[in-house]
């Protein structure tokens, strides 16, 4: 569960930061007329609620981790060799595309901001589009994997596999309804300074969905199924 | 008492009316509706129907206990599918549906200056996805093999097993609607937390807020932060049991045949399921801790005392409650090392239990107390949570809960802290709030008989229970039969405890009348019938109409407990009236 606990370490860190302007220490009994409020929201609502939506994703997928750590990692010496899967090299350009993916939604925030319209629809769109290719990315990774003999039932190790992939891709797969609602406004014509909360909540989802598969590609690569050639490790290893 | 505030009126803070949706015919007033107070009664009615289903299990339960052989409707398949259904449902589907989407819909919005909730919509849908969860639990009732029997926790690999009574659709439906119900619930739970966060009115600031607030809102961000380790559990089981996947399965040789299972961990499965039970069990006490300090504040016409300190409370048993989840897998054969610190940190979190529990007697101290029918069932809560918790002090020990963890003292122990107590404080919030969502009382001598049989036959259930769990009774069993360190006594004090649950259960027709009859003959109960200083009393209408404050939204000046402030008029200040002028700092904000 240590995945589980770093991630609650960190909200935990945050709600501390929030409890700390909330003026906790004071003694509101002795006090009556207004009070400036040093808490009071600054934020629009849908960006605090999507920060919550985050916050419980992120820990639902932090459990999957954790649970797939703790998996692999109990000594079964009969099972150990179905343990261990070539997890397809090509979650490698999977993951090129989410980044660019990513960075098309960056990049059409930052034109919103500016008032660039053109700019902005031309980013939803990329992102939009990249988003579709790195799903289509991991229903061929499914079939390679299926192909190459380790099915859903396998092991547990192939079986989060396809699990923690198919959960990502959801997630993605409703990230890409509201890019589409987005996109739409955006092509429609809709004012930029309209769409810009939006477009910058889609933006921060990315990123988030970005996230969380790099740290499952890292546990992918470094807890088990041997991923890419031992070279590629070694020198990605003498980098860090 | 210091005058902080350097202005005494400020022009109150308007919200253009066009930010609400207005219903525009009877289903989307009344049935797809997003008012948020529509909401609650909704959440509330459904939770509070399928208690009642889970009441009578009870009682089928206790009908087998007493009286085993004696009713052949009740197999032992039936009598665990009982057990199970009666346990999910109290916990989730009434307990945590009815504390977060009833008192929580109706109250946060009120309780915090709002018009309504921020995401009235996501509200809305949070709702139907509830109800959509509870009816796939009840068609499990008509597939082949009946509901799962398989307990609560749904342990595997017991519970996907040929053999356990629901194999076959029960335990699928029971996931799939578990799974729905933490969808629906996620919904509802952003609402909640952003509504406190956003849309607090001017004034309230968070020290501010009623601790039911803080009990609502600090148990709802225990419940979006809990309830995804038992979907993570759920998603992954529902696969073991549909696709054949091994998450939970080892291999395992049935009846001489090796099934297709292989290199599964269950104990993985009880780690997550109880990184969820066990805040599942603060996601219903927090709220009850909240609204019974506000119960008791009022009813006694005094300040809660220690407020700060209660929040800090409230804060802390929650951060608390994600590190004592081993002490329901004592007997799991976990790491002694474990053991130790997972008791240890079980014990730690009685501390700022104790220190709410001394607050609210201390609050009690010299206070115009008011036995009114909201006041008796808070202080039912009170002696019964400290039952409840003194013998959880003694389970999460490790020496002792291993020879008690299989008995009925642990039945005990959970239904008086987490079954009980919880429940007398929704009956109390009933009482306390009912005038205000119909405009009505409920009949105080309806309410008397109500709460003295309930909780003097409480006790009368769960009291013998106890010395049931010394002598070794166990849990979980179906018939006891021939057993030679039972004593016949046992018997007999199990159909003692059968004959009160039958009264208890029945006197619940008492409320039930009681609510009925109020919402059409109560007597009428005014905006603020207790003369409580929290806001939503306060409201220009009572019931509060759509957008609750009318044109202008309240200001608040004070915290939520100013009664009987020495030199005031009255015996209590509302929340928005100003303080006394003081045009020599007026300054505007």
């Amino acid at each position: 569960m240590n995945i589980t606990f770093l991630f609650l370490a960190v909200l935990a860190c945050v709600a501390l930061w929030w409890l700390a302007q909330q003026r906790i220490t004071s003694k509101p009994w002795l006090e009556t007329g207004l009070v400036d409020d040093p808490g009071a929201p600054s934020l629009p609502a849908a960006k605090v609620g999507l920060g919550v939506f985050l916050a419980v994703a992120g820990l639902l997928f932090s459990l999957f981790f954790s649970a797939y750590v703790t998996q692999t990692s109990i000594p079964e010496p009969s099972v150990v060799d179905v343990k261990i899967f070539p997890a397809p090299k090509l979650l490698w350009l999977n993951t090129a595309v989410l980044i660019l993916s990513s960075c098309a939604l960056q990049w059409a925030r930052n034109a919103a901001l500016r008032g660039s319209s053109e700019a902005t629809a031309a980013g939803l769109l990329a992102g939009g589009a990249t988003a579709f290719l790195f799903l289509a990315g991991q229903l061929v990774a499914w079939r390679q994997m299926i192909g190459a003999g380790y099915f859903l039932t396998s092991s547990p190790a192939s079986s989060f596999f396809y699990l923690i992939v198919g959960v990502h891709g959801l997630h993605l797969l409703g990230g890409l309804a509201a890019l589409a609602w987005t996109s739409g406004k955006a092509l429609g014509g809709a004012p930029v300074r309209e769409l810009r909360l939006r477009v910058e909540l889609c933006a921060i989802y990315w990123h988030f969905l970005l996230l969380v598969w790099l740290v499952f590609f890292g546990l992918l690569l470094f807890t088990g199924p041997v991923l890419l050639d031992k070279g590629v490790v070694a020198w990605l290893c003498s980098i860090f | 008492m210091v005058d902080i505030g350097t202005i005494e009126t400020v022009p109150p803070a308007e919200v253009p009316d066009v930010e609400l949706y207005h219903a525009k015919s009877w289903i989307t007033k009344y049935v797809f509706c997003q008012d948020a107070k529509v909401i609650a009664i909704q959440y509330a009615m459904t939770a509070i129907s399928i208690g009642v289903l889970a009441l009578v299990l009870s009682w089928l339960i206790r009908l087998q206990l007493a009286f085993p052989g004696t009713f052949s409707l009740i197999s032992p398949d039936h009598y665990y599918q009982f057990v199970t259904m009666h346990g999910m449902i109290m916990v989730i589907y009434l307990l945590t549906a009815l504390f977060l989407g009833g008192f929580g819909n109706y109250l946060i919005p009120l309780m915090v200056g709002a018009r309504d909730m921020v995401f009235p919509y996501v509200n809305m849908l949070s709702y139907w996805v509830y109800l959509l969860a509870v009816l796939v639990l009840l068609a499990s009732y008509l597939v082949p093999g009946g509901p799962t029997g398989a307990g609560w926790t749904l342990y595997p690999p017991q519970a996907v097993l040929a053999g356990t009574p629901g194999q076959d659709g029960g335990i699928i439906l029971m996931l799939v609607s578990l799974i729905l119900f933490i969808i629906g619930f996620t919904m509802g739970g952003l609402n909640y937390v952003v509504t406190v966060l956003q849309g607090r009115t001017r004034g309230m600031t968070m020290m501010r807020l009623p601790l039911t607030v803080w009990g609502i809102f600090t148990a709802t961000i225990l419940a979006l932060l809990a309830f995804p380790a038992l979907f993570v559990a759920c998603v992954m089981m529902l696969l073991d049991r549909t696709l054949g996947t091994s998450f939970f399965m080892p291999a395992i040789v049935q009846a001489g045949e090796h099934l297709n299972y292989t290199g599964g961990s269950p104990i993985l499965f009880q780690h997550l399921f109880w990184f969820f039970g066990h805040p599942e069990v603060y996601i219903v006490a927090l709220p009850a801790f909240g609204i019974v300090s506000d119960l008791i504040s009022t009813h006694a016409r005094k300040n809660i005392f220690g407020y700060r300190m209660m929040v800090w409370a409230i804060v802390i048993i929650a951060v608390l409650s994600f590190i004592v989840w081993g002490h329901h897998m004592y007997i799991s054969g976990m790491n002694p090392y474990f053991g130790f610190f997972f008791a240890t940190s079980t014990l730690i979190i009685a501390v700022p239990t104790a220190i709410k529990v001394y607050n609210w007697t201390l609050t009690l101290w010299r206070g115009n107390i008011h036995l009114t029918v909201p006041m008796l069932f808070a202080l039912g809560f009170l002696v019964t949570f400290v039952n409840g918790g003194i013998t959880g002090l003694f389970l999460g020990n490790v020496i002792v809960d291993v020879p008690l963890s299989a008995t009925m003292f642990v039945v005990a122990h959970f239904h008086m802290v987490m079954g009980i107590a919880p429940i007398l404080v929704v009956f109390g919030g009933i009482y306390h709030w009912f005038p205000k969502i119909t405009g009505r009382m409920m009949n105080e001598r309806l309410g008397q008989l109500h709460f003295w049989v309930t909780f003097l036959g409480a006790y009368m259930i769960y009291f013998p229970m106890h010395y049931l769990g010394f002598i070794g009774v166990p849990r979980r069993y179906y018939e006891l039969g021939e057993t030679a360190f039972i004593p016949a006594s046992a018997a007999t004090l199990n159909v003692f405890i059968t004959v009160a649950a039958l009264i208890v259960g029945a006197a619940q027709i008492v409320f039930f009348y009681n609510l009925i009859w109020s919402l059409f003959k109560g007597k009428s109960a005014g905006s603020n019938p207790w003369n409580a200083t929290s806001l939503e009393w306060q409201t220009p209408e009572t019931p509060p109409g759509h957008g609750n404050w009318g044109k202008e939204l309240p200001v608040v000046y004070r915290w939520a407990y100013d009664y009987s402030v020495p030199g005031a008029d009255k015996d209590f200040i509302p929340q928005n009236v100003p303080a006394p002028a003081r045009a020599s700092s007026a300054k505007r904000l």
